[in-house]
């Protein structure tokens, strides 16, 4: 086995008192990154990077890859607290994690969280170890079709969510897509729906939106009960941490199921957002407690944590592999190469075997670090929630401020997010789904300049979706997921043989 | 700064690696007549990992590492709409000396094609750093050994059937390959990506034709044999002859004009200001980017990114930035890309 | 809106769901028909290519426009949430006690700076709300905004919105 070799010459070259230190350091402050709304992964790393100019290029990368994860981690702890999501792909943690919290259960979804981020993230980072090549060619197989699939199927895998008016879930999800379209358009560069208003050109950032709708809307929510925050009650100690373990192993489906989802998605540029929400669409569907999702499940935590840390840490080999970002923060990385003087690409494992497996030595160590970390820190986090109401509430409110305003540096965003507030309030008292609306603003522009860029080299003829297996296959899963309430329906019909008239055929197809 | 900075970080958050930082020995005043008197903000009008937020990122860089600075340096990027945010941010910061923007050809494309109110003359010009030249890539399964048989390929397959991919629309990548039509008669479907490096990817993986990226964008898929340069979109040859695969280097790619292929077409990657500042707060920068030009980390990138190192500042910039929007016009115009 | 007054006993008066359902309808219709109409005029045909600009958009508002009017025409006519409470007068009290002095600090953000406003918005909120002494509430509200400085402005290097005060004191 040459990966073991080198995996444990890369062990070698990361552990150093130096390395751990950084390590320790880079993680501690992704968590603070992460925790922040508005400051991403992206943008901490992208801060950083002049600083690690003076280092050596493993340690550099060391403390960048630590920042990251320090930031895939605490992307959790808000919205299991304040139902903010301190990362988009925290927004899928919030259905369950902030219903666990307002049991008093804080603790218990916090573990869960960390927890199975450090799974998906191991997972991933095995598969890095030994399946790179193989793995890297998968990721050129992709094109516009296959990306449009991709996200299709994640629609796909979601909808059905709420349980109101059809009508109410259409429209939730249409504004997202109204709002994801603002802007510029990046296939025709024309500027769509911005009426003349220099604030409209960048559009909607999917993050004003969320700290908007939710937090802000949570809060004035919150206040029609009086002023407190529910939950603050629930023990607080280390022993949730292993009790909360205890539960996990039940869950193994839903986290391999999760695993497999984010590993997908983090090589093919779909990125830890669509993973997340994919994948606890795909376990309220499978899992024998779906209906209960939405009111504090740890399935419902579990899911989405495992595919995000997966997502976001399989990003990283496209990266190393092709060269090419599996997601922004990686965008921002590869850059950090060139700048220490290295060439990302398929030469990179050759040239430069000891940065390569020093960094992936280090994956394995930063998420163990990383885990140690937020692990002790739980009791701290839930903590937060005793702190009076009259204290948190307005730090919270700037909070969510400075998040709106550092996403693109406009305070004309701080005002959106309060308008969004107001919406979010408004929305969820009647009805309006929150979940379908976010997923639509965030991949909404994606999907349908893939869909565009697809057409384009189909010209026009949208055969070019069943143009090869591959894309084929992915569209028809989509498909077979939308109608999967129908479906099911019919397999549990003909299981019971009560219903011999359906053709065999459909019922068979839908079982791949 | 670095150390510095990483120094409170330590302080902070435990002195683990109290070891990792060097101390900063205080850096010699330069003796200018302006200095900044609070942190500098420098804007790239794109996203995150494009290539002139690299170029931002790594200068950056050299200035943290070689202390050229006193004052922090802020990056921020202000990408919307095609970068017009970060254009009428510095427009609206008129007099404003601590705030500086890096160009790409959106200076000129981003108003010509969607009208938004500005142009370069609102802004102050600084410097040009260095020019990015675009080459023709191929994948290096396909046949073609030089620019005319590709064409003469597109030209056989009929208009359309062969796509080229470029980043986004009515920019420079769409505008090359206009040129590229209408100096050869042939028709691309034109798709449009996000960025530089997706763009290589979906060339590599096969999903289109030919791309006309910078060579940076396109160098790591060349040198693991995954790319082939047909043709640079300059007048002369790119002057980099140390070899950057086992037999090329970037010297040895014809010109296109060599091949009978007579478009040139490079693209700015300069500094400007706000308006309205004097002209010492101009020659404060022009000196910080001259300092930045001699280090040799700088020298080592702009090789590997096989970039055009003219540097100009004064009226030759401006001449060249006035020469550079007319050509642009004229050919957005002749593409049919001015908006309405 | 409606001052409906549903609910039993004149003490809870109260807004209906089914006013608020309507109000907000009838904003999602206008909202989709502006969507349609920008739309239209981008282009929002099928091309030789593909899709135009304002295709999706277009079938988008429509989708918007379709499913509000729907949802109008049941909360007017419907008979489903008839009688039920969108909010008691009660309870939106301690709402607008929170939603006001948010606008208050936006406004504050927008012209005095994020730290200034943040120090004054926290202080004020716990003394008003809290009835925490006017020393703490400051002490924690400029503790609260010195903290975020000295991450944002000196460790990151993130520039946040800064006012005269800060102008003055030459950041």
């Amino acid at each position: 086995m040459e990966e073991i070799t080198s995996l444990l010459h890369g062990f070698q070259v990361a552990l150093s008192w130096y390395n751990i230190g950084l390590m320790f350091l880079g993680i501690i402050l992704g968590v603070i990154i992460g925790v922040l709304p508005g400051l991403g992964g992206a943008n901490g790393v992208a801060i950083l990077l002049p600083l690690t100019f003076a280092m050596p290029n493993t340690s550099a990368i060391i403390m960048l890859s630590c920042i990251y994860w320090g930031a895939l981690f605490g992307g959790a702890i808000t919205s299991v607290l304040f139902n903010i999501p301190g990362e988009p792909w925290s927004v899928a943690t919030t259905f369950d994690g902030y219903p666990m919290a307002q049991r008093g259960q804080a603790g218990a979804a916090l573990t869960a969280a960390f927890t199975s981020s450090f799974v998906g993230a191991l997972v991933a980072v095995i598969m890095i170890t030994f399946l790179a090549p193989l793995v890297a060619k998968f990721a050129l197989r992709f094109g516009p079709p296959e990306f449009f699939s991709v996200y299709l199927l994640t629609f796909c895998s979601f909808v059905g969510m709420g349980k109101g008016s059809p009508f109410k879930i259409l429209a939730a999800m249409m504004i997202g897509f109204a709002l994801a379209a603002v802007g510029m358009d990046t296939v025709t560069g024309q500027l769509r729906m911005t009426f003349g208003f220099t604030e409209l050109l960048r559009g909607f950032d999917f993050l004003v939106a969320v700290i908007g709708l939710f937090g802000i809307g949570e809060i004035l929510l919150t206040m029609e009960e009086g002023l407190a925050f529910k939950g603050e009650t629930g023990k607080i100690n280390l022993r949730i941490v292993l009790q909360t373990w205890a539960q996990l192993p039940k869950f193994w489906i839903t986290s391999l199921r999760s695993c497999l989802v984010g590993c997908w998605m983090g090589i093919t540029p779909g990125g830890a957002t669509p993973a997340s929400f994919m994948s606890y669409g795909l376990a309220k569907k499978f899992s024998k407690d779906g209906d209960k999702f939405g009111t504090g499940q740890v399935e419902g935590v579990v899911a989405p944590e495992t595919a995000a840390h997966a997502a976001g840490t399989s990003a990283l080999l496209p990266m190393l592999a092709l060269g090419i970002p599996g997601s922004p923060t990686a965008a921002v990385l590869l850059g950090g190469l060139l700048i220490w003087g290295l060439q990302p690409g398929p030469l990179l494992f050759v040239e430069q075997a000891d940065f390569v497996w020093g960094l992936i030595a280090s994956m394995y160590l930063g998420n163990i670090a990383g885990l140690i970390v937020v692990l002790t820190m739980v009791p701290l986090f839930a903590a937060i929630l005793r702190i009076p109401f009259s204290i948190i509430a307005p730090v919270i409110i700037v909070i969510c401020s400075i998040g709106a305003y550092t996403v693109h540096n406009a305070m004309f965003d701080v005002w959106l997010m309060v308008l969004f507030g107001v919406v979010g309030y408004v929305f969820k008292k009647l009805d309006y789904p929150l979940a379908p609306l976010v997923l639509a603003l965030v991949l909404g522009d994606k999907a349908e300049d893939s869909f565009r860029q697809a057409m384009l080299v189909g010209q026009g003829d949208l055969t070019i979706f069943w143009s090869n297996g591959l894309v084929g296959s992915i569209v028809t899963l989509a498909l077979v997921m939308l109608f999967w309430p129908v479906i099911s329906k019919v397999l549990a019909r003909l299981r019971s043989g009560r219903l011999n008239g359906v053709p065999e055929g459909r019922a068979a197809s839908t079982e791949q | 700064m670095t150390p510095k900075l990483l120094n409170r970080v330590t302080t902070v958050f435990g002195g683990a690696v109290v070891g990792a930082v060097a101390l900063a020995a205080a850096a010699p005043a330069a003796l200018a007549a302006w200095e900044p008197t609070k942190s500098v903000e420098f804007i790239i009008p794109a996203g995150t990992g494009g290539g002139a937020d690299q170029m931002a990122r790594f200068m950056q860089g050299v200035i943290v590492k070689n202390k050229l600075m006193k004052q922090p340096l802020v990056v921020i990027n202000k990408a919307g709409g095609a970068g017009a945010e970060g254009f009428l941010d510095v427009k609206s910061s008129k007099g404003e000396p601590h705030k500086i923007i890096i160009t790409l050809s959106n200076l000129f494309t981003t108003p010509l094609a969607t009208g938004v109110p500005f142009n370069w003359k609102d802004l102050t010009p600084v410097a040009m750093l260095a020019l990015d030249q675009f080459v023709l890539w191929v994948h290096n399964d396909t046949p073609y050994k030089g620019p005319t048989d590709y064409i003469a390929a597109a030209k056989a397959a009929g208009p359309g059937k062969f796509k080229m991919a470029g980043t986004g629309s009515k920019q420079e990548d769409q505008i090359i390959t206009v040129g590229l039509e209408k100096a050869t008669g042939t028709k691309f479907s034109y798709i449009p990506f996000k960025g530089g490096g997706d763009v290589a990817v979906q060339l590599v993986g096969k999903h289109v034709d030919s791309t006309v990226n910078n060579p940076i964008e396109a160098v790591a898929q060349w040198r693991a044999g995954n790319l082939r340069p047909l043709c640079v979109f300059d007048d002369q040859r790119m002057p980099y002859k140390a070899k950057v695969t086992a037999t090329m280097s970037w010297n040895d790619i014809p010109t296109c004009k060599e091949s009978g292929v007579n478009i040139d077409y490079v693209m700015l990657r300069g500094i400007f200001m706000p308006a309205g500042v004097t002209q010492e707060q101009v020659n404060y920068y022009v000196d910080l980017f001259k300092k930045v030009r001699e280090t040799p980390d700088w020298k080592e990138f702009m090789e590997k990114g096989a970039f055009n190192q003219s540097f100009m500042t004064g009226p030759d910039y401006v001449k060249w930035v006035e020469k550079a929007e007319n050509t642009h016009r004229d050919l957005m115009k002749e593409a049919g890309f001015l908006a309405k | 809106m409606e001052n409906g007054n549903h609910s039993e006993g004149s003490a809870n008066r109260s807004i209906s769901t089914r006013a608020v359902d309507a109000t907000v309808a009838a904003v999602l219709i206008v909202f989709g028909a502006v969507i349609m109409y920008s739309s239209y005029q981008l282009g929002a045909g099928w091309g030789a290519e593909g899709p135009q600009s304002g295709y999706f958009p277009f079938y988008i508002g429509l989708m918007i426009l379709i499913s509000a009017a729907v949802t109008l025409y049941q909360s007017v006519l419907g008979k489903a949430d008839r009688g039920k409470v969108f909010v008691e007068y009660e309870q939106l009290k301690p709402v607008f006690k929170m939603l006001a002095p948010t606008l208050v600090y936006v406004l504050g953000v927008q012209l005095l700076g994020i730290y200034v406003a943040s120090t004054i918005f926290i202080a004020g909120f716990m003394r008003i709300m809290g009835k925490y002494s006017w020393l703490k509430s400051l002490l924690v509200g400029g503790g609260v905004s010195v903290f975020f400085f000295w991450m944002f402005e000196r460790q990151f290097l993130v520039p946040l919105h800064k006012g005269p005060i800060e102008a003055w004191l030459g950041f």
